[in-house]
């Protein structure tokens, strides 16, 4: 985990490819947000009318529902939320071109298999450290679903926000990885 | 009978959330300054900093530490000496709530029903509130803005009687392990051993108000928190769950009388956004 990257949105296969698990990443460029409710709602859309409210090609999803601006602020507070939870919608966002999300915590099987067959990677950021990370946030408007509140979709725009590439197109996975090296109990099943 | 005004509740109440969700307390920031020394790995050590540096930003500026601001929890302990005027003590915390919600800039978490709409209230309220009655003629409010990552990790098991201490120790130990990185560890863990299955919940959730490095006064239980806390660090989960031997920075346990068919145990895990306080009125 030593290797600091930067790289730009929209995120390309050559990029992808070239991103192992473990990798730290200063991440610029426009990404968009959401979480539990806009996924269930832009796959309903989707369903419908074969549109989503913004185009997914080559995008990153970041997994976060902020605290409202203070007077000053461009956004407020911005940390990661648990990713898992978007993990029933995520294979189909990447089947439409989506390159990668952004979130804390495990994904599922079949999330990680969506990864490799369509060339997309997941990155973890620090959770909770939501007062730091919304420094490198230096734009945000509401594109779609306002009424959702603090999970409606956002465009912001990021100045070398600080990931770590945690499930990589070739299986790697920053966790059990990371996990392993100091584990030093085995709890039986 | 000493009485009360239930504006100067709301008045305490709505800047006792604004601080405690932009101030993490002094005996957590210092058990994570202690645990980075014990952390071996250097990913670890450079969480533990970022966390610190975070604490240290949200409370200068006074903003939101963690974005997911949290269920509002509240204990109550009401004096029965106590004459509580001008309204009621549950609307009066509610609007503490309200308003610390809209003045503090906190984000709106809490959505008014489970299964349908899930239609967000904007304000956070219903708190969820515990009341006791107990003797004298003080309130004490004690509040937990509980995030949602940690609390959807917790677990709640109806072991039985023949499951034992073993069982017991697996239980919590397999809880900390599965929420990993997807609960912001290093937790601080709260379990509850006993009552009835409703009321193992409500314990661990209690214990997490306990200070950390303070141990339980029957001393059988005091060693088991230190022995799990012990056990949870050879997990290998580590700060954040990137792997690491900072994976809690306490284990709290709290136990009550049970009925001889049952051993109920719940675990309650909380971030590092260990936001707990206390005030007395």
């Amino acid at each position: 985990m030593s290797q600091v990257k930067k790289i730009t949105t929209p995120l390309t296969d050559d990029v992808i490819e070239t991103l192992k698990a473990g990798d730290r990443i200063l991440l610029s460029g426009y990404v968009y947000t959401a979480r539990d409710a806009a996924h269930k709602r832009m796959l309903e859309e989707y369903k419908k009318t074969g549109k989503l409210p913004f185009d997914i090609k080559g995008q990153v999803i970041y997994y976060v529902g902020p605290t409202p601006p203070k007077p000053g602020q461009v956004i407020g507070s911005a940390g990661p939320t648990t990713a898992y939870r978007m993990d029933k919608y995520t294979p189909k966002l990447l089947e439409l071109g989506l390159k990668g999300t952004i979130g804390k915590g495990w994904r599922g099987t079949k999330v990680k298999e969506a990864l490799k067959k369509f060339k997309a990677v997941y990155f973890a950021a620090y959770g909770g450290t939501a007062a730091l990370l919304s420094k490198h946030i230096k734009s945000s408007e509401i594109v779609a679903y306002e009424d959702l509140g603090p999970e409606a979709i956002r465009k912001l725009y990021f100045e070398d926000f600080p990931v770590i590439v945690a499930n990589d197109i070739y299986g790697g996975d920053v966790f059990t990885e990371g996990q392993k090296a100091y584990k030093k109990i085995e709890i039986d099943p | 009978m000493r009485e009360i005004h239930v504006s100067e509740i709301v008045e305490k109440v709505k800047n006792m959330v604004m601080d405690t969700e932009y101030n993490l307390p002094e005996d957590f920031i210092k058990s994570l300054e202690t645990a980075k020394a014990f952390e071996e790995s250097p990913v670890g050590r450079e969480i533990i900093e970022t966390i610190l540096e975070n604490a240290k930003v949200a409370s200068i500026e006074k903003v939101a530490y963690c974005q997911d601001t949290g269920y509002p929890v509240f204990f109550v302990e009401v004096g029965q000496d106590v004459h509580i005027v001008g309204g009621n003590i549950k609307d009066a915390i509610n609007e503490g709530v309200r308003l610390a919600t809209r003045e503090g800039y906190l984000r709106a978490s809490i959505a008014f029903d489970p299964v349908f709409e899930r239609r967000n209230t904007g304000d956070n309220t219903p708190a969820l509130i515990y009341f006791d009655i107990v003797p004298g003629d003080r309130i004490k409010i004690k509040f937990a803005a509980k995030g949602g990552g940690s609390e959807n990790q917790s677990k709640q098991a109806m072991l039985k009687p023949a499951d034992g201490l073993e069982g017991i120790k697996k239980f919590i130990l397999k809880t900390i392990a599965n929420a990993g990185p997807n609960a912001c560890p290093p937790f601080t863990v709260g379990v509850g051993i006993g009552g009835t299955f409703d009321y193992s919940a409500v314990l661990a959730k209690k214990a997490l108000f306990r200070p950390i490095g303070d141990r339980h006064p029957d001393p059988a239980i005091a060693m088991l928190e230190e022995e799990l806390l012990s056990l949870a660090n050879q997990l290998g989960v580590g700060p954040l769950g990137f792997g690491g031997t900072v994976t809690a920075v306490d284990v709290k346990i709290e136990v009550a009388p049970v009925h001889i068919a049952s051993l109920p145990v719940a675990v309650n895990i909380q971030c590092h956004a260990n936001r707990h306080s206390e005030i007395e009125i």
